[in-house]
């Protein structure tokens, strides 16, 4: 199996010779499918395949390739409904185009867990029409009914005859028929490749070193380009030593951008030489004492600041005051950073009347957009070339890195590499903006949640990428896993039923640039409401689980995740010595999770060991189960990351974390097992690369406060916040 | 001038003596399977091997390796077990970091008289992966592990 970078300029008809082409358009009414025949005259399609007369299909994936595997899952999804020889599957990465777009996020962005579900049903139809109509060409040459013709394994067979014909020989015949506009799909019982693991195609080329990452692209005649960033926020540089920098051997061209000054030259060491020999000045910026410290107490002052109404159900107020008993908390979470292991980078080249981009992006429309106006040409003259991944994780749906090479390669006049280094990479991420929260719960006599008051201060993550959607000081995807968008598919809510329910949201100012990260604010939110909620179990003189049941009772399918982790994880039996459980659930983006983490402490020096972690999915249908584990492996990983060990460290008005020896990731040893349990679910199909992340840091957290009754309200727990917490107690 | 031999093949580059071996090997002999991350040693997406032992291509100046045979990611055999046993577990996901990996457990494992993944398994520590392949890296371990049992060693 080979997957390449297409560089092939296909929308604009450059199609094979010869062959059955299927694509579906998209229009107000739904998806409708073209042949080759009709694409040829303009139709921009969305989902492709190609069938050529060496039987070999092709199927082009629209989605970045990021480690989640989805060139496999994708082309599955094809081939099952196409009855097409797996053996015979290609993948070539899509181009940018409207065509291309998700039907679910209306872009062609990899994000929001949405690949899968928002492209099964137009790819499980693209595969059908092309079934019927090879079927159909098949019976049509034989002169038989169409229904005594079968399709398997890229042939097609008369049963009473014997006859057979390969889909290569039937293409060009096939290509010429009218293709049928409501196919019919296979039925779940009759699936081929969907719900088995196919082993994924982008592997074998990983594991040989042979893989086309951003990183490896060459062009030939390129020069390697890197950029003075400045120390501080809003830092603006005073003055630098250009002479000395194009002193340096190899150096061509110093740059000015809206990012530093960048420096382009023969080789990469020459470009670090040249950028290091600027010694550009910079000024203090936009707030030169802002760190840690100054960070919170900023976000602490927020909160007693009044912000903007976001949900008022009920009456929280006068059910606070009626409550039997009153819980109040206030939870802290920092900014944490991407650091994708592939640092950002790309490669450009701006001509008079064309300009390419070979990126590692998640938004190749996005790309398209800004080097169009940065580039200074129409976008139907801008080529996206989308290579693999090395982690997307959001960082790589934000275009900054594509202007930057837009910009220095028209400045050149030459084909330009961008690299930057880990230290550019950590410190001008765009951060998984901090998070500080208040809230006020009541509870009944019977131990009943009757009023919740929930104040949030964040920053707005919406504002960067469509101030619109920013709508009387409410952003809703910084609220994600409290309140979601009105009408969102994806339900990024607070999952209990909550009788008296009051939300508030201010947007902080703070000038630190964030974006999406993993499940956005889901994962944040996510660790103030479960640990909350466990503070209210506590103070009812509940079970925890039980206490979420409750206010689950009309949520089937978060119940059951529930049930499921704690009934795997022997929740309720007596742990054994020095260790202690704790649970948590949350659903986002259409997808269900509980984690039952299995921990002890060690109080001596405040590290948490974390034995195991039981999760329990409901996802819906499963295409590919073995890379759906994978990203649930993963997803806890990087939570529990984040739950022990991250946070971003500023300093003098700007960043100080800098590599991974002062940012530090979750290491092998710090792995706990990982126990999963995919529940055999008919329910809606919902996303699977973010919604494992959320529950980790809660459930952690509420088994640190059954280990030792103390209660962290803030992120990571490492041993230094540990210790402080068992000091306080003590 | 630079003289350098790399799996198998002997390379004169026009670089000076102080530029790390991982761009000479990237940029100019355009075996860009080994990987830059962290550019400090500690991460381990650049790890090759340098007679034989896992070192980090980042950390290295070109000039204090002539002489001594450099292997990389392309330069391990198709069939060399750790590579199949990454293909059989499938451990990759972004997989950018994976031949950092794959050649660092080769090296312990060539390096080991007895190989055992449980020592094996502590010594990766030194490695990073932000998909959290972990699990699968232990399995994968654990397999290569069997087939060089199995079969002998290989480098």
């Amino acid at each position: 199996m080979k997957s390449s970078i297409s560089r092939r300029d296909f929308l604009k008809g450059s199609l094979a010779a010869a062959g059955l082409t299927i694509g579906a358009s998209l229009t107000p009414f739904g998806a409708k499918l073209l042949s080759g025949a009709e694409m040829k005259n303009g139709f921009k399609p969305t989902v492709w395949y190609e069938i050529t007369p060496d039987n070999i299909v092709t199927v082009w994936i629209p989605s970045s390739e990021m480690g989640q595997g989805i060139r496999t899952t994708l082309a599955m999804i094809v081939a099952d409904e196409l009855e097409a020889d797996w053996k015979e599957i290609r993948v070539q990465q899509a181009p940018a185009g409207d065509a291309f777009k998700n039907p679910l996020v209306r872009d062609q962005l990899t994000v929001a867990s949405a690949s899968v579900r928002g492209y099964y049903e137009p790819l499980r139809k693209a595969g059908a029409a092309g079934r019927m109509v090879l079927v159909k060409a098949a019976a049509k040459q034989w002169k038989v009914a169409e229904d005594e013709c079968l399709a398997q394994k890229g042939i097609v067979t008369h049963k009473k005859s014997g006859r057979k014909l390969t889909y290569g020989k039937l293409c060009e015949k096939a290509a010429a028929l009218q293709v049928p506009q409501e196919p019919v799909l296979k039925k779940e019982s009759e699936f081929t490749y969907i719900g088995k693991s196919i082993p994924r195609v982008d592997i074998p080329e990983k594991v040989a070193g042979a893989a086309v990452y951003g990183m490896d692209v060459a062009v030939p005649g390129m020069l390697y380009a890197s950029t003075a960033r400045p120390p501080a926020f809003g830092a603006k540089p005073v003055g630098y030593d250009e002479q000395a920098a194009t002193a340096v051997k190899g150096v061509r061209n110093v740059v000015g951008t809206p990012f530093g000054i960048g420096v382009c030259a023969d080789s990469l060491d020459a470009a670090w030489k040249g950028r290091d020999s600027l010694k550009v000045r910079w000024d203090k910026g936009s707030l030169p004492d802002l760190n840690n410290d100054s960070i919170e107490k900023h976000f602490m002052e927020e909160l007693d600041k009044p912000g903007s109404k976001v949900k008022d159900a009920g009456d929280a107020k006068q059910a606070l005051a009626a409550a039997a008993k009153k819980v109040e908390a206030v939870y802290f979470v920092p900014a944490v950073a991407h650091t994708t292991m592939e640092p950002m980078n790309c490669t450009v080249h701006v001509q008079k009347d064309r300009c390419d981009v070979w990126a590692p992006t998640q938004g190749p429309l996005v790309a398209k957009m800004v080097a169009s106006q940065v580039a200074g040409m129409p976008a139907d003259k801008v080529y996206i070339h989308t290579t693999l991944l090395g982690c997307g994780l959001g960082r790589r749906a934000a275009p900054d890195f594509i202007v930057e090479g837009v910009i220095l390669s028209k400045a050149a006049g030459k084909p330009v590499k961008v690299v930057w280094s880990r230290e550019e990479d950590i410190k001008h991420d765009l951060f998984r903006p901090a998070t500080c929260q208040r809230i006020t719960a009541g509870l009944d006599a019977g131990g009943r949640l009757t009023a919740w008051s929930h104040k949030v201060v964040t920053p707005s993550l919406m504002k960067d990428i469509d101030p619109k959607a920013v709508v009387n000081g409410v952003d809703f995807m910084s609220l994600w896993g409290l309140a979601d968008f009105p009408g969102s598919p994806d339900n990024n809510n607070i999952a209990y039923e909550i009788p008296n329910f009051y939300l508030e949201f201010l947007i902080d100012d703070l000038p630190i640039p964030g974006a999406p990260w993993r499940s956005v604010q889901n994962a944040p939110n996510a660790f103030v409401t479960e640990s909350f909620i466990d503070e209210l179990a506590f103070a009812a003189g509940k079970d925890p689980l039980a206490f979420r049941l409750e206010l689950l009772k009309n949520n089937m399918r978060a119940s059951r995740v529930l049930e499921k982790a704690a009934e795997k994880a022997g929740w309720g039996k007596a742990a054994s010595q020095g260790r202690a459980l704790g649970i948590a659930q949350h659903s986002c983006f259409g997808t269900y999770v509980a984690e039952v983490a299995d921990i002890s402490v060690n109080r001596k020096d405040g590290v948490i060991k974390v034995h195991k972690i039981v999760v329990a999915v409901d996802c819906g249908p499963v295409v590919n189960p073995g890379p759906l584990h994978a990203q649930i492996e993963g997803g806890v990983i990087m939570g529990l990351s984040t739950a022990l060990k991250e946070q971003v460290k500023f300093a003098d008005g700007g960043v100080k974390s800098a590599n991974f020896n002062d940012y530090h990731l979750l290491k092998m040893s710090e792995t706990p097992e990982i126990e999963i349990h995919v529940i055999d679910s008919k329910e809606k199909m919902g996303g699977m690369g973010e919604p494992p992340v959320p529950p980790v840091a809660p459930a952690v957290a509420n088994a640190f406060f059954n280990a030792t009754g103390v209660r962290i309200r803030r992120l990571p727990l490492d041993p230094a916040t540990v210790m402080e917490a068992i000091r306080e107690k003590a | 001038m630079v003289s350098l031999r790399v799996n198998g093949k002997n390379y004169s580059v026009d670089v000076p003596n102080d530029v790390p071996l991982l761009w000479v090997l990237r940029d100019h002999l355009k075996l860009t399977g080994t990987k830059y991350s962290c550019g400090i040693g500690e991460c381990g997406s650049c790890t090759v091997h340098i007679d034989g032992k896992a070192r980090r291509s980042c950390s290295i100046a070109v000039g204090d390796v002539q002489g001594k045979k450099i292997t990389t990611i392309e330069g391990l055999p198709k069939d060399h077990p750790v590579k199949r046993a990454w293909i059989q577990e499938q451990v990759p996901q972004c997989g950018y970091c994976q031949p950092g990996h794959i050649m660092q457990v080769s090296a312990l494992i060539s390096e080991a008289k007895n190989p055992d993944p449980d020592k094996i398994i502590a010594a990766m520590d030194e490695m990073l992966c932000r998909c959290g392949s972990y699990p699968r890296i232990k399995r994968g371990i654990k397999t290569a592990v069997e087939i060089v049992r199995k079969e002998g060693k290989r480098s």
